[in-house]
């Protein structure tokens, strides 16, 4: 008997994502970006994503299924990202669901965003190892959670107390007058630079400071600090060693928190997710601590990092698969799911 | 042939089902108005399979989707009419959009309804039931809109004129869909009637971040 295959919608922030997932295999990940209409504001603007998505959605759909060479009526249940995430952007993936579920007559699981970022991993490297620890990290989050049973137990450890890792690298590159979102250009630029050139503070690194939670904004402003005084200084600011020490800041916190978790918890398992997991320097800081922590590293490859339609399929086949009973017919978004909310 | 209508540019969100003849006579079988404010997208799902139940039919059994493209509230709208494109799109069935104004009451009057920030979406229709202004939104006061009023009852001070209270209904979807239903692959894609541009200015000059 084949495994049931799993359509999996995500529109919680600027990019839609359709994917298709059968078991642990990946068939498609059709995917269609409001990017570059958001770029000269600086940030995503809910409302011209949440247009956006309206307009790409039945395209989407249907690249989705092309790629993976199936029809809609081979689908064997929707699974939806219900939260946390932007309500307006976040209601047209739910509703498009809700809708292609109806239409199928097959069974309908919302689920949480986040946990959808630590199941990608199984596509690409078999069954999570439970417990795993997770280290989330992207534009909108930066969490560590304990992982027992991804399709019904995740405990947050730990979390940002100010911005997101995503957003101190989107910030970082404003300064620097490179362009939006800025976790790629900073990549790019520290590749060339020096890491260790000027010490910038790791935040909530102190005895006292709670172990797993995470500052991002302080570093921000004391990069900021530091190129405003090169300029007004009238001296060049050396971009690639500003980018190569805020990345090493931003990687040695969040490798160490990480690897401190996992020791605390006796957890020898850790996997990476979210876009600023596809970070060069956060990957090998991370795979140099882990190795030498006898701990397993998985990471999905960049492409999955970052928001995506497969991950929500790759969970919903998770939850089918573990017999978790689908979502309520009145199932509504949650812009601010907590993430021990797995199926909403 | 059968035709399941959805509308979600109101508060009251509308799932309806109905038969429509060759000669265009309108049945509607089944029809659930829900006030459910900014629930649509709970609500609509479990308001289709109501109205499908009490009709006693499938969607295998539907021939066409009608939907509202409003003018109204985005979020909201934005529900109706990706609901009504995926159910189209799943069943291979035509879809086809109607201004949500036209299937508000009958014959001559003006069409009013909530479009928040102080203003009303409007339009208006002669006495054979054509629009003849609009969509539209304004503010209601000086407006200087041509009556009689019918819509939401909230806005009759403001306009300085009764207005009757009326909503979106099957029938009304229906008759504003009439054209497209007789000949569903001529159907215009479905573009919404935003009516109004995303909220959003470029930031002019970025602030230094340490100010911030
Ligand atoms: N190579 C990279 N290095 C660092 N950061 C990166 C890299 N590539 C992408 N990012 C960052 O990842 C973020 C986008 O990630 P993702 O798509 O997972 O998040 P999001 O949709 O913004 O937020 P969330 O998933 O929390 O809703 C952006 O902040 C971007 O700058
Ligand atoms: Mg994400």
């Amino acid at each position: 008997m084949t495994e049931p295959l799993v359509l999996g919608f995500e529109t919680s922030c600027d990019e839609t994502g359709v994917g298709l997932v059968r078991g642990r295999t990946l068939l498609s990940d059709a995917l269609a970006t409001s990017m570059a209409e958001h770029e000269r504001f600086g940030g995503v603007v809910p409302e011209i994503a949440s247009r956006a998505h309206l307009e790409a959605m039945v395209p989407t759909v249907h690249r989705a299924l092309a790629e993976a060479g199936v029809q809609a009526s081979d689908v064997d249940a929707v699974a939806v990202t219900a939260g946390p995430g932007l309500t307006g952007a976040l209601l047209v993936g739910l509703a498009a669901a809700k809708a292609y579920a109806l239409a199928l007559d097959v069974p309908l699981y919302g689920v949480n965003h986040l946990a959808a970022h630590v199941a990608v991993d199984e596509l690409q490297h078999g069954a999570l190892e439970e417990p795993s620890m997770a280290l989330l990290v992207s534009g909108g989050h930066s969490s560590l959670l304990l992982v027992p049973d991804l399709s019904r137990d995740v405990v947050s450890l730990g979390r940002t107390v100010d911005d997101a890792a995503g957003e101190a690298f989107d910030k970082v590159a404003r300064v620097l007058g490179m362009p939006f979102p800025g976790g790629p250009p900073i990549d790019r630029a520290a590749r060339e630079g020096d890491g260790s050139a000027i010490a910038f503070p790791r935040g909530l690194t102190g005895p006292r400071d709670a172990p797993y939670d995470f500052s991002f904004s302080g570093l921000k402003t004391a990069v900021a600090r530091w190129v405003e005084a090169r300029e007004r200084a009238g001296e060049p600011v050396p971009v690639a060693d500003v980018a190569a020490s805020f990345q090493e800041a931003v990687a040695d916190v969040l490798t160490a928190k990480a690897v401190r978790a996992c020791r605390d918890h006796g957890v020898d398992h850790l996997v990476l997710g979210g876009g600023v997991a596809a970070n060069s320097r956060l990957r090998a800081l991370a795979e140099e601590r882990c190795a030498a922590a006898g701990i397993v590293l998985r990471v999905p490859s960049p492409r999955l990092c970052t928001d995506n339609g497969a991950m929500v399929a790759a969970l919903g086949s998770r939850l089918v698969a573990a017999g978790v009973a689908p979502s309520a017919p009145d199932l509504g978004a949650d812009s601010s799911l907590p993430i021990d909310v797995v199926r909403p | 042939m059968l035709v399941l209508a959805l509308d979600t540019a109101t508060p009251t969100l509308l799932a309806g089902v109905a038969r429509r003849s060759a000669d265009g006579a309108v049945e509607v079988l089944a029809e659930r108005a829900v006030p459910s404010g900014t629930r649509h997208a709970e609500l609509l799902t479990p308001a289709i399979r109501d109205v499908l139940a009490e009709a006693g039919a499938t969607l295998g059994d539907i021939g066409a989707v009608v939907t509202g493209l409003g003018p109204g509230p985005f979020t909201g709208l934005r529900v109706g009419i990706v609901t009504a494109a995926a159910i189209a799109d799943a069943r291979g069935l035509p879809v086809v959009g109607v201004c949500s104004l036209d299937a508000v009451g009958d014959g001559a009057r003006t069409v009013v309804t909530d479009a928040r920030r102080k203003e009303v979406y409007w339009a208006a229709y002669d006495a054979s039931g054509a629009r003849v202004q609009g969509p539209d939104v304004v503010r209601p006061e000086g407006a200087e809109l041509p009556g009689p009023f019918v819509g939401d009852p909230a806005f009759a001070a403001r306009l300085g004129a009764p207005v009757e209270a009326a909503e979106v209904t099957t029938t009304g979807l229906l008759r504003a869909a009439a054209g497209q239903l007789d000949d569903p692959a001529a159907a215009a894609p479905l573009v919404p009637l935003y009516l109004r541009r995303p909220d959003a200015t470029p930031p002019t000059s970025f602030k230094p971040v340490t100010t911030s």
